[in-house]
């Protein structure tokens, strides 16, 4: 049961952002710049390092969710998610990520934890300041919604489809239309 | 120096703010709308939430100029601020401020670590619904916050003055128009 009165049925994060509806406008678009606004690494990309990030802080709603969009970013590509969760250095992705990926792994520790021998390693697989920049910042906004949805006990559905659903939403409408689409039931709060 | 190239002598996540002004506006909005909107938690309160976390967190940018502004709200109690960092438990601060720091300080460690007595004390201490997610939404903010300006390894002042003046300006004139003065970033 979540810890506090929240419309009932509303997966993850959507609860609180219902309850909460202005606080969610900005974390909102927060995500939709991140994850979906141009940029040289792609939607997929970006969401798998979400993903990952929401892994590494076990947090069952975003990752599924977040994995999912990136799925479906991806042809419907749900082994490689697995994949990057257990293990991305081995998964088929190309350096580049994976030298991000480190990175994000470092942040969701804490800021600290992040080298100049991360960077340089990202930076000699080609990536941009603007692309660290986006990693770093994906992956401490992910260190928020994670604690968003699981310091509140979210309820979060335990079907996969609920979340396979979620990421084609995600993927094809993007974040600020996904939540004006929510049913009107839980915008009544 | 930083991870990345950021403008001179900008402190903490103004650096990555100024670089990235198209993600620095939804992050000013939420903290502004956290720590400074109308709220049954006072401005004083909501700062001593986001220093405590960042405090945990040990970012020092943030736990500086955040103690800055709860202690101006305060009546420029600074020392009140070091004995919340130190240990909030026995500082004259409400039992319900208490109960809601505890439930912050479990978000910083991770979201499953608030419990159901963390928020059954907060309630019996007179906290509402609101207040406790507010409470969870801060310290979960300033966990993106401080591993955005530690992670991108940025500069701070260690000048105390400067942290007093930042205070001042963020109870004044808030985060939303905190990076009005900064460069715009062209080379992003």
């Amino acid at each position: 049961m979540p810890h506090i009165q929240l419309p009932e049925g509303v997966p993850g994060i959507v609860g609180p952002l219902s309850f909460s509806p202005e606080t969610a406008k900005p974390m909102l678009e927060l995500a939709e710049v991140l994850l979906r606004g141009p940029n040289t690494l792609t939607s997929a990309e970006r969401e798998m390092i979400a993903t990952y990030v929401s892994s590494q802080n076990d947090c069952s709603f975003c990752q599924l969710s977040h994995g999912a969009a990136a799925a479906e970013h991806l042809g419907g590509n749900y082994k490689l998610i697995e994949q990057l969760k257990e293990n991305f250095q081995t998964a088929p992705v190309s350096d580049k990520l994976k030298a991000l990926l480190v990175i994000a792994g470092n942040v969701q520790k804490g800021g600290k934890h992040v080298t100049a021998e991360n960077v340089e390693l990202a930076r000699q697989r080609g990536a941009s300041d603007k692309e660290i920049h986006d990693a770093v910042l994906i992956a401490a906004a992910f260190c928020m919604y994670n604690r968003y949805v699981d310091g509140l006990a979210t309820w979060q559905p335990e079907d996969p489809r609920a979340y396979r659903e979620m990421g084609k939403m995600l993927a094809s409408q993007g974040y600020v239309r996904a939540a004006e689409q929510r049913p009107a039931a839980v915008a009544a709060k | 120096m930083p991870h990345i190239r950021l403008p001179d002598g900008i402190p903490g996540i103004l650096g990555p703010m100024a670089f990235s002004p198209a993600t620095a506006k939804p992050i000013n909005e939420l903290v502004e709308l956290l720590l400074r909107a109308p709220n049954s938690l006072s401005q004083g309160e909501r700062e001593m939430i986001a220093t405590y976390v960042s405090s945990e967190n040990d970012c020092y940018f943030c736990q500086t100029v955040h103690g800055a502004a709860a202690a101006h709200y305060l009546g420029d109690n600074e020392p009140l601020i070091q004995e919340i960092k130190r240990n909030f438990e026995t500082s004259p601060i409400s039992d319900k401020q208490k109960a809601l720091l505890a439930i912050a300080g479990k978000v910083q460690k991770g979201g499953k670590y608030v419990t159901t007595e963390d928020i059954e004390r907060a309630r019996q201490k007179g906290a509402t619904d609101t207040e406790i997610h507010d409470t969870v939404l801060i310290a979960a903010v300033f966990c993106m916050c401080n591993r955005y300006v530690d992670g991108l390894a940025t500069w701070a002042s260690t000048d105390p003055e400067r942290y007093r003046e930042s205070g001042k300006r963020i109870a004044r004139e808030g985060y939303v128009r905190s990076v009005d003065h900064l460069p715009v970033n062209t080379g992003a």
